[in-house]
């Protein structure tokens, strides 16, 4: 259910949690949304002892090492600071997810207390810096694809589509079946490989057929799924995370 | 034509299968996206939002009060004429109904819609006692002639095109090979109502059973619904135990939710509500109304806090309409009676977690099938709910708990763990993965099939935001 | 035990311990608030929307317009009760017409066949109307049965205009049906109708092809 948050007035700090696919795989898009939230003037704290939410393995059932892994993180939290995540489907594991995976232990208020601090990137942009984006970059039409995590986790199917309304020259296109799953969905893709192919399979040609030279993403998973299928076809569309994608034509 | 029968086990070679049929893909996808079309536009002027809490809150508080529910229900029942029987389970609700037939020298069983009936196998089981049982819903009717079971929950033969079924009937009953469906829907009709007209007994299932009035609800289009409990000398009445509510005024709101849920439609043809056999004064309708509550598993499933709110489901199929697994596999890849996310977190129990262990990972957690239940099931929770109880972190109160626990994987997630929470060696290892990277293989099993390989970058995050402190702390200085 | 009071153990017996019930808004239900006007307005979209067909009459001569639609429909044969006021002035208008009136408050044991094969169109009276649906709601009675509005291939019914309440929910509460459910209470809206064959809508698949609604003002 999409529940209403309010949301505070705009911190001097925050906190980032990089998630573990970026620090691994899309490094660039952690350093570009840490350079997007400094631009609004905010310090941003990177707790170097961060490594992952969990959420592989609470998708794939393994709770008890859910936990372990979740517990780890909820002290590098110690001040009130918001928790900024690019990404969606682990800003949704931290934020839904970690108060009920704590329910009954010593760590319940503590979970309690940090879920109601995270934010999502592209939601703390929106709503709590009200950013103002000036673009500098050339005419370039672009299909966004927010996350089901996103989307419906974290009830924010339109947050990314409102940053890229700000960008002049960019042309938001419209996919059919935007809010349909690109089939990524953690370890579905490597336990239902054939099932997952066919739903990346027609986002990637719903993408095309709507014009796009370019795709972005708030989440990682669905970015690898996407452009690693583009790649694969070896089709010109190339994708990248948002966060990149608004520093590269804003700075 | 060839019987395939579909088991869940075979659920990925049964996916294969479908994913390569250009036919099944098309008929699905084109429903689908139809059905999701209607639904959406369905609820008008309507507050949606409010009226799914207040389908949430009915189907709660029936499951909150179910036991004294139950009995108001009987005994409301018994009160108007309908005879009560429990059945806990399948079998035994088959040989009851099975006895009552052979009790009335019944041969031949008209039915109206049930999943209940396609639940506990009843075609078969009277079969095989020589009693003939014929479906009259037509999709029941063609999926029937066609040897299969329903591939959806409201549309059973969604995965049969006109050609086909213009074959299909052409081969089992003779009619003309065409395209219009008029002709055959109306040669399906001249064929039934012969079948009405002789049967001993009907039997039908039951949306909504009203504890407060001893009232059966059936909300269907084609009318097949009040033949079978209206034709035939003897009604009988299967259901679920979990299909009651509490008052009368509980059924409006429900009913607005069932329709548009399930196919977009603000009401149903017909909406029919059964309180008792024929009266004496009365010239039509059966003289005889059984009820037969059917257990099956629920009252296990009811035994869990989380685990209760499967029963909450009223059957409307939206889960599968909006389900992007669904959708590209349809419902005999599935195997099992239910289908699609409402099946997945459904059969585990009704079959155990052994047979059904591939369904509840058979979901990209997308949340599309909760976004649309009309009464709020977290089905993507309850999904990874069985996960767990599948690889033995869960309570161990389904069937067949652990059976996914393997050591290789339990291996690697420990291994995990063990990274995950010693950050040092983490950052080594993220590090190292970039130093790497050209090593990383670009074949990584299935997922490379259809994908390129994802590279570690040279730098992970760690390391570039050091380097960025460092030049703010430069420039800090300047 | 018995297999009720196994289940019925069970359920009380839960392991995880009593539920407590969630009390219901329903005010999502009610308050539609429409006029007279507004009301019929939305019956009559909602149930032509269905293939419902329907036709204005007064109630001084609804009788004239129920003859033009047997004659429309070329109806031979029409089962009809006695006693209720709808019936009787249907029979004194017919009456030695080219139709055929067919007495339905007969055991249906003993014209079964008949019923089935040869009646071409079943009139009955109603009790309401549905503004929200576009709904009928006729609780069968001795006079007119439940197979008369299902069986022939046409169904013709009347409807007086003044009593087309808002919604479903209104019609339960107003005529407090959960003290007075009949044994068989029916909401109607349309003729029959199917989608099994590839979404394609066709009517009069098992009950009446066509509906008409004769609404008296």
């Amino acid at each position: 259910m999409t529940s209403l948050k309010l949301y505070p007035a705009k911190p001097d700090k925050v906190y980032f949690f990089g998630t573990c696919l970026i620090d691994m795989f899309y490094p660039e898009a952690g350093l570009d949304a840490i350079r997007l939230l400094e631009r609004e003037g905010i310090e941003v704290l990177f707790p170097d002892d961060q490594t992952c939410c969990g959420q592989p393995a609470y998708t794939s059932g393994y709770h008890d090492e859910t936990r372990a892994v979740a517990e780890a993180q909820l002290d590098l939290f110690p001040e009130p600071w918001p928790i900024i995540v690019p990404s969606g489907s682990c800003g949704g594991m931290m934020r839904t997810h970690y108060p009920p995976l704590f329910a009954g232990t010593s760590r319940e208020e503590q979970a309690r207390q940090v879920a109601e601090r995270i934010f999502e990137l592209t939601e703390f942009l929106v709503h709590v810096c009200h950013v103002r984006l000036a673009d500098k970059g050339d005419a370039q039409r672009v299909a966004m694809h927010t996350s089901c995590s996103a989307r419906r986790e974290m009830g924010l199917a339109d947050t990314g589509p409102a940053l890229l309304d700000q960008l002049e020259s960019v042309t938001l296109v419209e996919q059919a079946r935007a809010a349909e799953c690109c089939g990524f969905g953690g370890t579905f893709a490597v336990r239902h490989p054939e099932v997952s192919a066919a739903m990346v399979e027609d986002k990637t040609q719903a993408i095309e057929a709507a014009g796009a030279e370019h795709f972005v993403t708030s989440d990682c998973g669905c970015l690898m799924n996407i452009a690693g299928r583009f790649e694969h076809q070896k089709r010109p569309v190339r994708g990248e995370h948002i966060a990149s994608y608004l520093w590269r034509r804003t700075s | 034509m060839s019987v395939q029968t579909y088991t869940p086990q075979a659920f990925h070679r049964q996916a294969h299968d479908a994913l390569g049929n250009p036919q099944i893909r098309a008929n699905f996808r084109q429903a689908m996206d139809g059905l999701m079309t209607k639904r959406r536009d369905s609820f008008g002027d309507w507050d949606v939002e409010a009226l799914r809490d207040l389908g949430a809150s009915i189907r709660l508080r029936a499951l909150a009060k179910l036991p004294d529910l139950l009995e108001q229900l009987e005994a409301n029942c018994q009160a108007n004429g309908i005879q009560v029987h429990w059945a806990q389970d399948g079998d035994e609700a088959c040989r009851l109904i099975r006895e009552l037939c052979e009790a009335r020298d019944a041969k031949r069983v008209i039915k109206g819609k049930s999943m209940v009936s396609e639940e506990m196998h009843l075609n078969a089981h009277l079969e095989e006692a020589g009693i003939e049982a014929l479906e009259s819903d037509l999709g029941e009717y063609l999926v029937q002639l066609n040897e299969q079971t329903p591939s959806h929950i409201i549309m059973p033969a969604i995965h049969l095109n006109t050609d086909e079924i213009s074959d299909l009937m052409h081969a089992k009953t003779g009619t003309d090979k065409t395209r219009d469906v008029d002709y055959l829907t109306a040669a399906a009709r001249q064929q039934l109502r012969e079948r009405f007209m002789n049967a001993d007994v009907g039997v039908s299932g039951v949306n909504f059973a009203v504890a407060e009035t001893g009232t059966l609800c059936l909300v269907e289009n084609e009318g097949n619904g009040r033949m079978t409990t209206t034709v035939p000398p003897v009604h009988i009445a299967v259901t679920g135990i979990e299909k009651v509510v509490e008052h009368l005024h509980d059924v409006p709101p429900l009913y607005a939710l069932l329709t548009r849920s399930a196919t977009g439609q603000h009401v149903t043809t017909y909406f029919n509500m059964i309180s008792g056999p024929r009266k004496p004064e009365e010239h039509d309708g059966p003289r005889e109304v059984h009820l037969v509550l059917v257990d099956n598993g629920r009252s296990s499933i009811y035994q869990d806090d989380e685990l209760l709110d499967t029963l909450r489901c009223i059957r409307c199929g939206a889960c599968m309409n909006h389900c992007p697994v669904y959708t590209r596999v349809g419902g005999h890849t599935y195997g099992t009676t239910y289908p699609g996310p409402i099946g997945s977190i459904l059969m585990p129990h009704l079959q155990g977690l052994e047979a059904t262990q591939d369904l509840p990972s058979a979901s990209s957690l997308c949340g599309a099938c909760g976004e649309v239940c009309p009464v709020r099931i977290p089905i993507p929770d309850l999904l990874v709910r069985l996960r767990k109880e599948a690889v033995g972190e869960g309570r161990g109160n389904v069937e067949g708990a652990g059976v996914k626990r393997n050591r290789k994987e339990v291996l690697a997630w420990k291994g995990w763990q063990w990274l995950a929470t010693h950050p040092g060696a983490w950052r080594a290892s993220t590090s190292v993965a970039g130093k790497f990277r050209a090593l990383t293989p670009s074949k990584l099993g299935p997922w490379t099939q259809y994908r390129t390989a994802p590279k570690p970058a040279s730098t992970p995050l760690h390391v570039l935001v050091k380097r960025h402190r460092q030049v703010n702390r430069q420039e800090g200085e300047s | 035990m018995s297999a009720r009071d196994s289940i019925l153990k069970r359920l009380r017996e839960r392991t995880d311990g009593p539920l407590t019930a969630p009390e219901s808004d329903y005010s999502v239900m009610g308050g539609r608030g429409w006029t007279p006007e507004q009301r019929l307005a939305h019956f009559e979209e909602k149930i032509t929307s269905v293939h419902g067909e329907v036709i204005h009459a007064d109630r001084s001569n609804w009788a004239d317009a129920l003859t033009q639609v047997l004659t429309d429909k070329g109806v031979k044969r029409l089962g009809v009760g006695r006693e209720h006021p709808v019936a009787r002035e249907a029979r004194e208008a017919l009456a030695g017409g080219a139709v055929e009136l067919i007495d339905v408050e007969r055991d249906i044991e003993t014209w079964q066949r008949e019923q089935f094969e040869t009646l071409e169109a079943g009139l009955t009276s109603t009790r309401g109307g549905i503004a929200e649906t576009g709904s009928l709601w006729l609780w069968p009675t001795p006079d007119e049965p439940r197979r008369l509005s299902l069986v022939p291939p046409l169904h013709i019914a009347v409807l007086d205009a003044d009593v087309i309440e808002d919604t479903l929910f209104d019609v339960i509460a107003s005529h407090d049906w959960a003290n007075n459910m009949p044994t068989n209470a029916l909401l109607i809206s349309g003729p029959s109708k199917t989608a099994d064959i590839e979404q394609t809508l066709a009517y009069g698949v098992h009950g009446p092809r066509e509906l008409v609604i004769l609404v008296r003002h």
